[in-house]
């Protein structure tokens, strides 16, 4: 109850901290995601090559591979192999837009760049930095996730109209995952402690269901898989595009949202420590 | 007042970095903050830019508590912190848009005020380049003319001139006497004594969380220093402890003297006076200077330490 208590006060002190603020919260998100589009205007093949990597792998992974094997059943219905790795890099462009942004650059902001300390001399709040961050992080990953999904389109390998939320999807996927590195960004001191990033998503992008089927692991092993947000994404991408939406889809994305929402609340905490100290 | 702090305190861990400090600022005054290494004058500097908030203390900027809205604080106040802060992945002109966009100010107004404050400054031919491509002094004139860009009624400068060569330096003491005279009210920090004597009605001494002393200038000098000072400096380079031997003779001569790793000052009213006692007693420097005592000396006095370490 006491630490109820002492949450409901900070929160009002942080919702009067913004009592008089020239600039709204929505305008100080939308400054905040244009001020990164235009440091990005010189740096747009960095912008490019994030989205090419899952590209390649659905080449040769999805469709090389493919050739060789049959597919697999989703939701009662065979699948062609290619058809079925699609999805799972939808996810995964998502996860990798949202990555860069939200880890080796949130850090350089962070901790060398100064950036949010200068933010926070004008009337932008913690907050506003943490939303404003995550959401260029879940916007980038849902620029990638969308020209991902006009290359499945092109590929003839959408099975459903249901595949057109695929995009909302993967903002999904963004805000998860963008919220979960941010705030683990923050306890980070060097370089060096990105490899943990490394050592958790290279499993995760190969491992969640996208290159075949969980069914292939043991139970325990399967249950771990089933919590870890790419799962999540890649399943909840899959039944859109192949149509097979259901009550599994709300929860991933419920589990999503709240991954997300728990994020950044972890951020702009810790940005209340980190920088205004 | 627009800046008010009575028993303001500010501690890191156990670390007590302001101890207790009572600081006013009426509208239109140029005050500055003195103080070697670590007294404390950031810290205060930072609780007055609503960006830490005091361990204890009242404190008013503009009438409002930081610690309940600092937005329309930050909104009415300029800042030149002692570190630049500026976007490295913006050139010139996007770093000064993009900030005065920060405080919701329109386009349009933005612009004008880019241009305008960029000449002010003069880095109008470098709009265009990446900060990272100007120099430390280029630098850190950006970073004044941002904190400008909210037309702030109060700017605060966290040693708005270390680094500058003495051209650009004169150029920032310009542009902050112009802003004095349109009625900005200032305050800064500073290593430099001329720096404050010029630009400051009214200073504090800090020392290590403390305010050891306040006053105009002028004020100062009279309180604490003579009106001369002869400085003497016995061969090349001499020796500390020859230079406390010499102290314990000359020490009658003055009313107060100073050892330095390099020279010996004899604080009293009439320097050439003094001189000539020093020469009577037998006493031979290679080299002897007299002036006026200067915010310097009062320092010295004060912290046992130089302006610039
Ligand atoms: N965030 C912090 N955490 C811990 N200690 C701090 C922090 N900020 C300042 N200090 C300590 O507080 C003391 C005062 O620091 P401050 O930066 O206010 O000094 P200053 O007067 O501005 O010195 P300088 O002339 O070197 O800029 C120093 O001993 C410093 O180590
Ligand atoms: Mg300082």
């Amino acid at each position: 109850m006491a630490l109820f208590t002492a949450a409901v006060a900070g929160e009002t002190a942080r919702r009067a901290a913004r009592q008089g603020s020239p600039v709204s919260a929505v305008e100080a998100t939308r400054l905040l995601v244009w001020r990164n589009m235009l440091a990005y205007r010189r740096h747009w093949p960095i912008f490019v090559t994030g989205f090419l990597e899952p590209v390649f792998y659905l080449f040769s992974i999805g469709v090389g591979v493919g050739a060789l094997v049959t597919g697999f059943e989703v939701g009662g219905r065979t699948v062609p192999y290619a058809e079925f790795v699609a999805p799972g890099m939808l996810a995964a462009s998502a996860m990798n837009g949202a990555l860069y942004d939200s880890t080796f650059n949130f850090f350089h902001k962070l901790r060398f760049g100064k950036l949010f300390d200068q933010m926070l001399a004008t009337p932008l709040t913690t907050m506003d930095v943490a939303r404003g961050e995550l959401s260029w992080s879940l916007i980038r990953g849902g620029i990638y996730a969308a020209a991902f999904l006009l290359v499945m389109v092109a590929m003839d390998l959408v099975s459903s109209w249901w595949a057109v939320l695929a995009v909302p999807a993967a903002l999904l996927i963004g805000l998860a995952f963008g919220g979960i590195c941010m705030a683990l960004t923050t306890f980070m001191r060097s370089w060096q402690d990105f490899e943990y990033v490394t050592l958790a998503t290279v499993p995760m992008f190969l491992f969640s269901a996208t290159f075949f089927p969980v069914s292939a692991f043991p139970e325990w092993l399967r249950w771990v898989v089933e919590c870890t947000p790419l799962y999540r994404g890649v399943v909840l991408i899959r039944e859109l595009c192949t149509g097979t939406v259901g009550w599994g889809s709300a929860a991933s994305v419920v589990y999503l949202v709240v991954l997300g929402l728990v994020g950044l609340v972890v951020v702009r905490r810790r940005l209340d420590r980190l920088l205004l100290a | 007042m627009l800046i008010h702090a009575r028993g303001l305190r500010k501690t890191f861990g156990d670390f007590e970095a302001v101890r207790g400090i009572d600081v006013d600022v009426p509208r239109g005054q140029a005050f500055g903050f003195l103080g070697p290494n670590g007294a404390g004058k950031s810290s205060t500097m930072r609780m007055v830019a609503a960006v830490s908030p005091p361990t204890g203390g009242t404190l008013r900027i503009l009438g409002m508590d930081p610690a309940e809205q600092s937005s329309a604080i930050k909104a009415r106040i300029g800042v030149c912190p002692q570190e630049d802060t500026l976007d490295l992945e913006l050139s010139v002109r996007d770093n000064l848009y993009v900030y005065g966009r920060y405080f919701g100010l329109p386009r349009k107004e933005v612009r004008a005020r880019v241009d305008e404050l960029l000449a002010f400054v003069q880095l109008g031919e470098k709009a265009d380049a990446m900060v990272d491509d100007l120099s430390g002094g280029m630098k850190r004139r950006l970073t004044i003319a941002r904190s400008l860009i909210n037309r702030p009624e109060i700017l605060l400068l966290d040693e708005p001139t270390t680094g500058l060569d003495p051209q650009a330096r004169h150029v920032v003491w310009d542009r902050l006497f112009r802003l004095k005279a349109q009625g900005v009210t200032l305050v800064l920090t500073t290593h430099y004594m001329d720096e404050a004597e010029q630009l400051c009605d009214r200073l504090v001494v800090m020392d290590k969380g403390h305010i050891v002393a306040e006053g105009s200038p002028l004020e100062l000098i009279r309180a604490h220093a003579t009106r001369e000072v002869a400085e003497l400096r016995f061969g090349a380079g001499g020796a500390q402890a020859e230079h406390e031997a010499v102290a314990e003779q000359v020490a009658g001569l003055a009313d107060r003297v100073e050892v330095l790793p390099d020279r010996l000052l004899l604080y009293s009213d009439d320097g050439e006076r003094t001189l000539a006692q020093v020469h009577a007693a037998g006493l031979r420097p290679t080299t002897t200077l007299v002036r006026r005592a200067t915010l310097e000396d009062v320092f010295l006095r004060l912290t046992g330490r130089t302006l610039v370490d």
